[in-house]
C-alpha cells in the first residue's frame, strides 16, 4: 500500500485542525469499530462557509480526506460544499489505495452532516435537501 | 536527540547477520552446484545442507533425520497441519484444536480444513493472552487428530506453557504441533524435553534471509509428500533446494541458540525500560501478560490514538514499528489477536507494537522514549475520541476499565 505525496502532505501538515466554539452546524460521522471517527465544524455568514475546522481519529488517508475537504469547502456556499463528492476528494489527493476509498466517504459524510446539523439549527428540514446519511457502507462488509 | 533510524519491528522481519551472510555467500558465488547432482562440486551443496541440517537439530534438540526444509513458516504450518489432517482423518480422526490467536498461517489452514469436513475448536484465551494445558485437556475428543498451539504470540509475545501443553495431548495420544516462529532464539527450546512432536520456524526472524523456514517432525509422526517432484527432503518436499538459504538458517539459528539467557537479560532490560517510561502516558495499557512474553516485544494501546497514524509518525521520525490497527492489515478491523483479548475495538485500533533484539541499543530505546510523548499529544489533540475522553462524556467510562487513568485522577 503506497500513499500519494499528496495524502502525506495533507497527512503531515493537516489544514484546519481544532474545533469551532460558535460553529453554526457540527457532524460527527464514522465509528471507532472500523478505526475511523471524523468531526466536522463550519462557520456559516450569508450562505458562505467563512470557516472549517476538523478533528479525525484514523488512519493517514482519513486525516489526509478530511484535511483536503476542508480546503476544498472552505469559501463556498453552502450547495457548492454539498455537491462536494467522495470522488472529488480522491482525485485531489491524487488517488488513494482500494481499501481507503472508504475515508473519502467519511469525509463526504462529514460534510453532509455538518451542513444538515445547520439547517436544523436554521430551522430547516435537511432531510430533503442533504438527503439520508447512511453509516459508511465499508463499514458493513 | 539527533534524528535516527530506529528499527524496532523485529517481529516482522530482522537483518541478515554478518555472520549468516559470510556463511551465505560461497553458496551464491562459486559453489552453486545442484546438491541432486552426483560430481563433487554438487556434493559439496548436499554436505552444506546436511551441515545445516545438524545445526538446526542441535538447537532444537532432535536429530537431524527429524528436519525438512521449508519455503517459510507458513509452508511449515500448512505442510504440519494438513498432513496430519490428511493422514489422520483415514482412521476417523477429523477434529483439531488450536487457539483463537494465531497467526494466520494456521488460522487460515483451519479454516479450509473446516471446508474440507474437519471440526476445529479454537480455545480462547485470557485477557493476559495465554492459555492453559487443562483448556486444551478438555477440548481433546476421541477424534482429535492434532493440537496445534504457537509458542509464543507474534503480536503481544506471550509464551504459552508448552512442556504442559504437550503432555496433556501425549497423555490422549494426540500429536503436538507448535508454531514456533516467534519463539525460536528468543527462549531456550529441546523439543524433545518438552514432548513438542512438530514445531515451525522461520529463517528471517533469526537473522537469515527471507524464503527459508524448516519444519520439526518427530519420528514416526507420519506425514505427507507436500511437493510432488523429484527426491528432496527425503521425498517429502520435492524442488531444487535454496542452498544458501539453507546455509544461513543453520548459521543463523547456531548463533540465535548460542546464548540465548544472556540475550534474554540484555535485551528484556531495554524492553522493560520502554515499556516503563511509556506507560507514564495518560490511558495507555500493556497488552499481554508482562512476565510471561518475549524479552523484545512491548504492545502498549494509547486511548484515543489509531495505530496507522501513530506509525506513520513514527517513521517521519525515523522508527520502524507495526501496530494491530485495522488500516495496518487492509481490512477495517482490527487485530483478531488484540479482539480476542477481550479489547475493544478503540483500544485495539490505538495498539502499537514494538519488537526490539540484541542489535538494539540504549540510544534506540531513549530515543523512542524521546519521541512517543510529542507524537501521542499531536494525534491526541485532534482525535474527537480523545475530545470525548477529557470530557469525561458517560460514552467512553467503558474504556477507562481497560486503560490507566487520565492525569490528575
Amino acid at each position: 500500500m503506497l500513499y500519494s505525496e499528496k495524502v502525506m502532505d495533507h497527512f503531515a501538515n493537516p489544514r484546519n485542525v481544532g474545533e469551532i466554539p460558535d460553529a453554526d452546524g457540527v457532524g460527527e460521522v464514522g465509528n471507532a469499530k472500523c478505526g475511523d471517527i471524523m468531526k466536522m465544524y463550519i462557520k456559516v455568514e450569508n450562505n458562505i462557509i467563512t470557516d472549517v475546522k476538523f478533528k479525525t481519529f484514523g488512519c493517514g488517508a482519513a486525516v489526509a480526506t478530511s484535511s483536503i475537504a476542508t480546503e476544498m469547502i472552505k469559501g463556498k456556499t453552502v450547495e457548492e460544499a454539498l455537491k462536494l463528492t467522495n470522488k472529488a476528494v480522491v482525485q485531489a489527493l491524487e488517488g488513494l489505495p482500494p481499501q481507503k476509498l472508504h475515508c473519502s466517504v467519511l469525509a463526504e459524510q462529514a460534510i453532509k452532516s455538518a451542513v444538515s446539523d445547520y439547517y436544523k439549527r436554521q430551522g430547516i428540514d435537511p432531510e430533503p435537501i442533504v438527503g439520508p446519511i447512511g453509516e459508511c457502507e465499508a463499514c458493513h462488509i | 536527540m539527533e534524528k535516527r533510524f530506529v528499527y524496532a519491528d523485529n517481529a516482522a522481519t530482522t537483518s541478515v547477520s554478518e555472520r549468516v551472510l559470510e556463511a551465505m555467500l560461497p553458496y551464491m558465488k562459486e559453489q552453486f552446484g545442484n546438491p541432486s547432482s552426483i560430481y563433487m562440486f554438487g556434493q559439496n551443496a548436499l554436505r552444506a545442507i546436511e551441515t545445516a541440517r545438524e545445526k538446526v537439530a542441535a538447537a532444537l534438540g532432535c536429530s537431524p533425520s527429524e528436519i525438512y526444509f521449508t519455503g517459510c513458516g507458513s509452508e511449515s504450518d500448512n505442510w504440519a497441519l494438513k498432513s496430519i489432517a490428511e493422514r489422520l482423518s483415514k482412521v476417523g480422526k477429523k477434529h483439531v484444536i488450536t487457539t483463537v490467536f494465531e497467526h494466520h498461517a494456521i488460522l487460515h489452514t483451519c479454516q479450509y480444513l473446516e471446508k474440507n469436513g474437519f471440526e476445529v475448536t479454537y480455545l480462547p484465551v485470557d485477557e493476559k493472552g495465554l492459555i492453559t494445558a487443562e483448556q486444551v485437556a478438555r477440548a481433546i475428543r476421541e477424534d482429535t487428530a492434532i493440537v496445534s498451539i504457537m509458542y509464543a504470540n507474534n503480536e503481544i509475545g506471550t509464551i504459552m506453557p508448552i512442556a504442559e501443553i504437550a503432555e496433556a495431548c501425549h497423555k490422549k495420544g494426540v500429536i503436538f504441533h507448535t508454531d514456533a516462529v516467534q519463539a525460536v532464539g528468543n527462549v531456550p527450546i529441546n523439543v524433545k524435553e518438552q514432548g513438542i512432536d512438530m514445531l515451525s520456524l522461520s529463517g528471517h526472524k533469526i537473522h537469515a534471509q527471507k524464503g527459508v523456514g524448516a519444519l520439526y517432525v518427530r519420528k514416526g509422526i507420519p506425514i505427507t509428500n507436500f511437493i510432488h517432484g523429484g527426491a528432496q527432503e527425503r521425498n517429502r518436499r520435492a524442488g531444487t533446494e535454496n542452498v544458501p538459504a539453507i546455509v544461513g538458517l543453520g548459521e543463523a539459528i547456531t548463533a540465535a541458540c548460542e546464548n540465548i539467557p544472556a540475550k534474554i537479560e540484555k535485551v528484556t532490560k531495554m524492553r522493560n525500560r520502554l515499556i516503563d517510561e511509556i506507560l507514564k502516558i495518560e490511558c495507555t495499557r500493556l497488552n499481554g501478560d508482562r512476565e510471561q512474553r518475549l524479552c523484545g516485544n512491548a504492545n502498549i494501546s494509547f486511548l484515543g490514538v489509531e495505530g496507522e497514524s501513530l506509525l506513520l509518525r513514527l517513521d517521519h521520525e525515523g522508527i520502524c514499528a507495526s501496530s494491530g490497527s485495522a488500516c495496518t492489515s487492509g481490512s477495517l478491523d482490527p487485530s483478531h489477536v488484540l479482539l480476542a483479548l477481550g479489547l475493544p475495538h478503540e483500544i485495539a485500533h490505538g495498539s502499537l507494537r514494538l519488537t526490539i533484539s540484541e542489535e538494539t541499543t540504549d540510544d534506540d530505546i531513549d530515543y523512542i522514549i524521546e519521541k512517543i510523548p510529542g507524537i501521542i499529544k499531536r494525534i491526541r489533540d485532534m482525535s474527537p475520541l480523545w475530545e470525548n475522553v477529557t470530557k469525561k462524556q458517560p460514552q467512553m467510562q467503558k474504556l477507562m476499565r481497560w486503560v490507566s487513568p487520565l492525569k490528575g485522577e
